[in-house]
């Protein structure tokens, strides 16, 4: 790897393709929100006999006349699935299949041809089905290195026009902005890109190329600029993965290993992104839930003490196991919280009482459930034998600020629908008889 | 009648050679709020549409303040229906607005402080201030109708055009969209809205435009309104509207009482 990259042929090729892997990132983002994944694929496949024919017609693998090859047969499907999808009733991924599999059967045609009939130069056409990124020459790297920087060029002054594009295309027509043409130049730079990419990936993987990076990135951020930066930076990685594994196992395909690599950064997006990863999520989820069972524990303590006649503040586990409905193992867990937390403390005899902080907490969550209760029968006029379910669940989630809105609207309520008191901090606000 | 805002001939449109509208012509006022009424898919979005040349007509055409759309384009202002974009797209409620001000023949300047001034008015003046760099996927529905309506108010236009901005939203956005609607009004605007509760038309609209495929009455609420052209929009979905038709015969709109609809 050492002796490999202190070659200035070999520096360059780096540049290259990290500027290809960067192109890629940066149009998929938009392919991506738009909603054209397939799109990458089948541009990619359709690319194959436009290759092989400029390879028959010149006999020779002149990257610039590949290239040329690709672009128009990439064109020529994008037109094909245009037509298809104006013209009938077919829905657009069918029309991307259709166009997919017959420019992709046409060219696995014409390769099998040229395999046959003794071009003794064919073997660099394989480099278009899988990918060879460290075996470019620095012609190679030439042509493409430039496509490269003009699709980057391109995206970075369109970004905004192609962003309202993707975002809301009949308000952009409606607002006479050029449509068809940003459609056009949106289009020209995926083919572009697509050509240029499979150099590095290969026909089958181009479209992990495209879409991946984007794919990953959207778990980072909710900003299309930040999203089409960090999808740039991921594919210019791929980049130079790609050309790290060709140039020290030569005997690997590039392409299989680049897609590994971007796989295992969506995984990683989407396992560990915050807030949208998944870790994240569940991590909100057993927040919740946590707070749920504290906050249910404290209304069986304040349940219980309403409900006694001799006024006892202390009880056992069972009997708040027996007012709440809990399971054992929980109720055990929450309590140690709530102690944890200074909500509850033991007194004698394995009994369990709530601290003054506990009892504040306590009136809260049974005051928001019944002022949900009072609303939802008051000024929702629902029956009241079916309150309660809601109301279980909306006590958890009532800010002070909601609860202070629905005081305002409900008065300063005494009683909820089911003559229960609804307890406050300051013993004033009970004097109120409203209602 | 006044001078005229929207006006169109013999508009016929079809998809897949179905025919959505049919040899419509009607002529809108300007400075009134138009209401377009009719059942699902009797061409009202598609209408719209033809209106901003968004699809192209079989026959006929429409004028927008006696000239052809090319001509007065930046005095319209399209509001799509909410459904029609996707919410979950990573942008910030300023950039949706930001969208008003951007112009077809400086596409990649970049926005000055005048435009960014009527962008924040604009987001104010829906009260969503607070929300302006928020994504919009954390708004409520009302909220996203809202940031609709105000990327058309920086486009400072002097016509609307608006897909069911009521549809799907909450008291407070209701509220708020009202009483832009009226200031809009004040200030001489022409909205055109499609809406889809009849029970509303008589109190927020001074002209509506019963469609169904065929254009069946346009004119003031007051003589276009009627139940028999109600019968001849809605046919034989009558069930429902038999109760307000018989509310238009009266004459008499009760306002509407807003803890009963939240009842149903
Ligand atoms: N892009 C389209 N392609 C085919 N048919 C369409 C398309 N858009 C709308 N239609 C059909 O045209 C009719 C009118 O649609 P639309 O104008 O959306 O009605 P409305 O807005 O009144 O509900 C409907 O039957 C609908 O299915
Ligand atoms: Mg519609």
């Amino acid at each position: 790897m050492n002796t490999f990259l202190s070659d200035p042929n070999a520096q360059a090729v780096v540049a290259g393709v990290m500027l290809l892997g960067a192109s890629a990132g940066l149009t998929g983002t938009f392919t991506l929100v738009r909603k054209r994944a397939l799109l990458g694929d089948a541009i990619a496949h359709a690319m194959l006999p436009g290759v092989c024919l400029a390879f028959l017609l010149t006999g020779q693998k002149n990257p610039a006349w590949l290239l040329l090859g690709a672009l128009v047969s990439g064109w020529l499907s994008l037109l094909s699935m245009d037509f298809i999808a104006r013209h009938s009733k077919l829905k657009p991924d069918t029309a991307i299949a259709i166009v997919l599999s017959t420019f992709f059967g046409l060219g696995i045609v014409l390769l099998t041809y040229i395999q046959h009939s003794g071009y003794g130069d064919q073997a660099g056409l394989d480099k278009f089905l899988f990918g060879k990124a460290a075996s470019l020459t620095i012609q190679d790297v030439l042509v493409f290195g430039w496509v490269a920087a003009f699709i980057v060029g391109v995206v970075l002054v369109f970004f905004r026009a192609f962003r309202m594009l993707a975002f809301d295309f009949d308000f952009a027509a409606a607002a006479g902005m050029p449509v068809r043409l940003l459609e056009f130049v949106l289009a020209t730079i995926t083919v572009l890109v697509v050509a240029t990419g499979i150099q590095a990936v290969g026909v089958v993987l181009m479209a992990a190329l495209l879409i991946t990076p984007a794919a990953a990135a959207r778990f980072w951020t909710d900003r299309l600029w930040s999203m089409a930066g960090l999808s740039a930076l991921l594919g210019s990685t791929a980049g130079l993965f790609g050309v790290g594994i060709s140039a020290l196992a030569p005997a690997m395909p590039t392409g299989p290993w680049v897609v590994v690599w971007l796989s295992v950064a969506a995984a990683v997006s989407a396992l560990a992104a915050p807030r949208r990863g998944i870790l994240a999520r569940s991590a909100l989820r057993r927040r919740n839930a946590r707070k749920m069972e504290r906050e249910n524990v404290l209304k069986a303590f304040y349940q219980l003490q309403e409900a006694n006649p001799l006024q006892l503040t202390a009880f056992s586990k069972e009997d708040i196991q027996e007012r709440g409905y809990f399971r054992y193992s929980i109720l055990r867990k929450t309590l140690a919280r709530l102690r944890r937390l200074g909500l509850v403390e033991v007194v004698s005899q394995l009994r369990w009482q709530l601290t003054d902080k506990g009892l504040g907490e306590s009136r809260r969550v049974v005051r928001l459930h019944r002022l949900w209760e009072l609303y939802l029968s008051h000024k929702l006029g629902m029956a009241d034998d079916h309150i309660h379910d809601s109301a279980e669940a909306i006590e958890h989630l009532l800010t002070p600020d909601m609860e202070k809105r629905l005081l305002e609207e409900l008065c300063y309520p005494a009683r909820d629908p089911h003559q229960s008191e609804i307890p406050y901090d300051d013993p004033l606000r009970s004097q109120n008889t409203a209602l | 009648m006044a001078d005229i805002a929207v006006e169109a001939h013999n508009l016929t449109v079809s998809y897949h050679h179905k025919p959505v509208l049919w040899d419509v012509d009607f002529q809108l006022p300007q400075g009134s709020l138009i209401g377009i009424v009719g059942p699902n898919g009797s061409g009202k979005t598609t209408l719209l549409k033809s209106i901003m040349g968004l699809v192209q007509p079989d026959s006929g055409y429409v004028e927008i303040f006696g000239k052809p759309l090319e001509q007065v384009r930046a005095r319209v202002s399209y509001v799509p229906q909410r459904e029609s974009v996707d919410w979950d797209f990573p942008i910030s409620v300023r950039e949706v607005v930001e969208m008003g001000r951007y112009r077809p023949g400086r596409l990649l300047r970049r926005l000055d402080s005048t435009d960014k001034a009527i962008v924040r008015q604009s987001i104010a003046r829906v009260g969503l201030e607070a929300f302006a760099d928020q994504q919009i996927a954390q708004l409520s529905g009302g909220q996203q109708q809202r940031v609709f309506i105000a990327r058309a108010l920086a486009q400072q236009a002097d016509l609307y055009l608006m897909d069911e901005p009521f549809a799907g939203v909450d008291a407070t956005s209701e509220r708020a969209i009202l009483q832009l609607l009226a200031e809009m009004k004040v200030a001489g605007k022409t909205v055109v809205m499609v809406h889809h509760d009849l029970q509303t038309v008589q109190e927020y609209f001074d002209w509506v435009l019963l469609l169904n495929t065929r254009l069946v009455a346009c004119g003031p609420v007051s003589s276009a309104f009627t139940e028999d052209n109600l019968r001849q929009a809605y046919g034989g979905q009558l069930t429902i509207l038999s109760k307000v038709a018989h509310l238009v015969e009266e004459h008499d709109f009760p306002v509407r009482d807003r803890s009963k609809k939240q009842r149903t």
